[in-house]
């Protein structure tokens, strides 16, 4: 018997215009949890799929304990134990969480289906891995959190013996990514041999026993994770040396430019508000940031202020300009910015160009209209301008639909998009979720350049490293309320914990 | 990001080559299909009616040949029309299944004009169109503001509007028979004029300017998809109306506007047609007419391009005039539409064939990334 449960061995993937692996080799023991660590578009993603059978390598060769496997499909892939969760969820929307679940491997009586066992077996491995969900809710209606957690249990009620994550802790909050990684130590100890793909350097070294790094298609090495820390790894990952703090000048706050009053927002899916009476002010020169727990609000926030869904109540200024009643285009031209939460529903037009899409929120100025018809030499100009100036990496340029992009830099092009209008308020949400070091650092040096140059922000996040790295003044919100106001310098993440969970609150 | 590839591409991985050999190996397969049901039915006048289908017009002498192709234009101005509609509304992400009633309005309207008000012809286009705009917007309103789906409520209101142009028509109706008088017999001033054109085409009185007027619209409904600002809104709607929403698109209006501009085109089709006097409206049919069924092929076929819905247009009326002259070699007289409809159906395989061609060899699953998270 081999020691390696799956190795892969000089796998070459190209797809156009790019190598995504070249020669690379991925050997996976039994019984670890193995990290794969590179930048967006270093090719972990695209490993991942020839592994799961949705890519077939042109070179190279796939064993499972030993043996050379082709793995033609992901129906292959399962058949063989290896299961997989999705960066982005392959989740049937409309269905509920245990018809995802059973979904393909589903138990028949007849022509019937049968349900009963298969919930007994969801909620016995619900409950013995502290996965929480409700078996009967439809996916468009939970939490992002949740469908993860779904995706985890559709896996393991597959009894895969080779556990594929991939970037699993993006959109989870601290507390779910502890219990994630209980979880993943308690798999692991029980056999099953687990991939773990990563940009977060400190979850890679408290949870893996091995580390393999990836650098723009090419393998690096491997490493004991025992032996490394973040800065060798991340100095491997980035072929660099990268800085985690985020430098920057104290802020010097000057007139209010966004004012909040009274807002809310009424909640899709149950009948209380998801905003209730909050007000707040942004100034010039500071970036504010809402912290919380997933689903307290702070989308519906967003929504609200941007225009996206109406407001139950309250009011909204922009400069002294009451903008409460106004269209989103008119908000948008009247100088507000917005990084979209959910960069695939709202941010991007997947099947445009990158062009096109970096054109998407001033396609309609006389620079790139005219008469009518599109200036496309004007449109190429910009967005070779933006590409150049934020570091965009695509295959094809200008012209590479924004779909084939990896995540990384379809928000950079985003980044790009929104901060190139030169807004006199950015809201910011989630900015770098899903991004690795290299791609964070870079954005939130734009945001604090942002601030530098007067501009008010608004940030919302759920990674409180971020939340007390970059804002200068910290609110969090819970159950749709402001619940507390901090300043980074003298409060701590434990503190901002206890108030993000509910625990405490202050008058406001 | 990792560098450019240095691979040659394929000659088969251009789309525009894909597109057109998909459509062409639909027609070599729907006419061998046709062919093989001539074999069987009457083996002995097979090869020469299957040419009978191909040749249309080259069946006439070369004297009568100009006046029977000009026909055949007459009749793929409509279609083209059609085809322009469907294949509007689906750069936009609708399926305008409503393009045969939107085309009854437009007949309804221009005819009722023509006839029952004495209207000259340029105010009986326009009122196909404005008809057709209003009527075509009406799934998109119920679209844009109660999300029914425009397959479903484009489906009723074809029975609808074929009910209702029977009956205003019925008032224009020529007592001796089931059709509407003639154009020319009750208001020549509505008939499209020619100016000159038909003498090119042996004199053959149906051809007019529609002809040209067809290709231009053609051209044009390219250039807005392709090069203006409102194609590029329009499509950015269709493909993500969520991000249309996040930019200030008014997605509501731009889904509204696009049926509105998807039944204008078909309605004027229509009025392209009955105003030439080449055919006229049959008070008692009770199947909707099977022009816009057949524009949907038609943009298929081209490839969902409004040039190649030029071609794919004329391809599909010019065997279907040719098929009706397989009746004289012993075959039923739907022998023809048989043909014909097979090669319309395969069209649908037009996409199919593409997506075969652009899988490569051993990446079965290669588009299957594409599905992403979209909550």
């Amino acid at each position: 018997m081999s020691e390696y449960a799956i190795e892969m061995l000089h796998i070459t993937k190209r797809f156009p215009g790019i190598i995504a692996n070249d020669d690379v080799t991925l050997q996976l023991r039994k019984g670890e949890i193995h990290a794969l660590l590179g930048e967006n578009g270093a090719g972990k993603s695209t490993l991942m799929s020839v592994l799961f059978g949705l890519y077939q390598a042109e070179e190279g060769e796939i064993r499972k304990d030993g043996k050379v496997v082709h793995i033609t499909s992901p129906n292959v892939a399962n058949d063989l134990g290896i299961g997989m969760v999705h960066q982005h969820f392959k989740l049937v929307e409309c269905f509920t969480v245990l018809d995802n679940i059973i979904l393909g491997v589903e138990t028949t009586k007849g022509p019937f289906l049968e349900k009963s066992e298969a919930r007994k077996k969801v909620m016995a491995l619900s409950e013995k891995y502290g996965l929480q969900v409700d078996p009967d809710a439809k996916i468009e209606d939970i939490t992002v959190g949740m469908q993860q957690r779904t995706e985890i249990l559709k896996m393991l009620y597959r009894d895969n013996e080779i556990l594929i994550f991939d970037e699993p802790t993006a959109v989870l909050t601290p507390q779910e990514i502890e219990e994630l990684m209980a979880i993943m130590k308690n798999l692991a100890a029980e056999g099953k041999s687990i991939l773990f793909i990563s940009h977060k350097l400190n979850e890679i070294l408290e949870v893996s026993d091995r580390c393999s790094v990836l650098r723009k298609g090419k393998y690096i090495g491997t490493v004991n994770t025992k032996d490394s820390t973040a800065e060798s790894l991340s100095a491997m990952m980035v072929g660099r040396n990268v800085n985690f703090h985020v430098e920057k000048q104290p802020c010097h706050p000057g007139d209010t430019v966004l004012s909040v009053r009274h807002m809310s927002v009424a909640s899709k899916a149950h009948k209380k508000m998801a905003v209730n009476d909050v007000s707040l002010d942004v100034r010039a020169g500071e970036i504010v940031c809402i912290a919380g727990i997933d689903g307290n609000g702070q989308t519906e926030f967003v929504y609200g202020l941007s225009g996206l869904e109406p407001l139950a109540g309250g009011t909204i200024s922009l400069n002294g300009k009451d903008i409460t009643k106004a269209s989103i285009r008119q908000k948008s031209v009247g100088g507000m910015s917005h990084i979209p939460e959910d960069r695939h529903k709202h941010g991007l037009v997947l099947d445009y160009s990158l062009e096109d899409n970096i054109i998407l929120q001033n396609y309609f100025e006389p620079r790139f209209t005219k008469h009518g018809f599109l200036r496309r030499k004007a449109i190429r100009e910009h967005a070779e301008k933006l590409i150049e100036q934020y570091d965009v990496r695509s295959g094809q340029g200008p012209i590479t639909t924004a779909r084939s992009m990896s995540g990384g830099n379809q928000q950079k092009a985003i980044v790009a998009r929104e901060i190139d209008r030169e807004p006199e308020l950015l809201i910011a949400v989630q900015p770098t979720r899903g991004l690795d070091v290299g791609a964070i650092e870079y954005i939130h040096k734009q945001i604090v350049a942002q601030r530098d140059a007067g501009k008010a922000v608004l940030l919302v996040s759920l990674e409180l490293d971020e939340v007390m790295d970059v804002s200068d003044r910290i609110l969090v919100m819970y159950e749709g309320e402001i619940v507390g106001e901090f300043d980074p310098k003298t409060t701590t993440v434990e503190e901002l914990g206890l108030y993000m969970a509910g625990a405490k609150r202050k008058e406001m | 990001m990792q560098g450019k590839e240095n691979k040659k591409k394929s000659f088969f991985s251009i789309p525009w080559v894909q597109t057109i050999t998909a459509s062409l190996i639909c027609i070599l397969l729907g006419l061998l299909i046709g062919f093989i049901v001539l074999l069987i039915i009457k083996p002995e006048n097979a090869v020469e009616g299957i040419s009978k289908v191909l040749k249309n017009f080259w069946n006439y002498n070369a004297k009568r040949q100009p006046k029977y192709f000009g026909q055949t234009l007459v009749k793929t101005v409509p279609l083209l029309m059609c085809s322009m509609s469907v294949l509007f509304a689906y750069k936009v992400g609708l399926f305008n299944i409503g393009v045969a009633g939107q085309y009854v309005i437009g007949a309804g309207a221009s005819l009722y004009c023509a006839l029952g008000l004495g209207l000259p012809w340029w105010v009986c286009l326009l009122a196909a169109v404005v008809f057709g705009a209003l009527w075509g917007s009406i799934p998109g309103i119920l679209k844009a503001y109660r999300n029914v789906n425009e397959v479903i409520s484009g489906i009723m209101l074809n029975w609808i509007g074929l009910y209702l142009i029977n009956t205003i028509l019925t008032q224009v109706k020529n007592p001796t028979g089931k059709d509407t008088y003639t154009v020319a017999s009750q208001n020549p001033s509505a008939l499209i004029p020619s100016l000159g054109l038909n003498s090119w085409f042996g004199n053959e009185k149906t051809v007019t300017i529609a002809i040209p007027l067809a290709i231009i619209i053609a051209v044009a409904v390219w250039v807005l998809l392709s090069k203006t600002r409102l194609g590029y809104e329009l499509k950015a709607t269709g493909l993500n109306k969520n991000a249309a929403m996040y930019c200030g698109m008014r997605e509501k209006f731009n889904i509204i506007l696009t049926t509105a501009i998807a039944g204008a085109l078909a309605a004027l089709g229509a009025a392209m047609l009955f105003l030439t006097d080449s055919m006229q409206w049959e008070c008692t049919q009770s199947s909707v007419p099977a022009m816009g069924f057949n524009g949907i092929a038609a943009a298929f076929l081209g490839g969902l391009n409004p040039i190649g819905a030029i071609f794919s247009s004329y391809f599909i009326q010019h065997i279907t005039e040719g098929g009706a002259q397989v009746t004289t070699l012993g075959y039923f007289s739907q022998i023809s539409d048989f043909i014909s409809s097979f090669i319309i159906y395969l069209c649908a395989f037009v996409l199919f064939f593409r997506g075969i061609m652009s899988r490569k060899p051993g990446d079965r699953a290669g588009r299957s990334k594409k599905g992403g998270k979209q909550a």
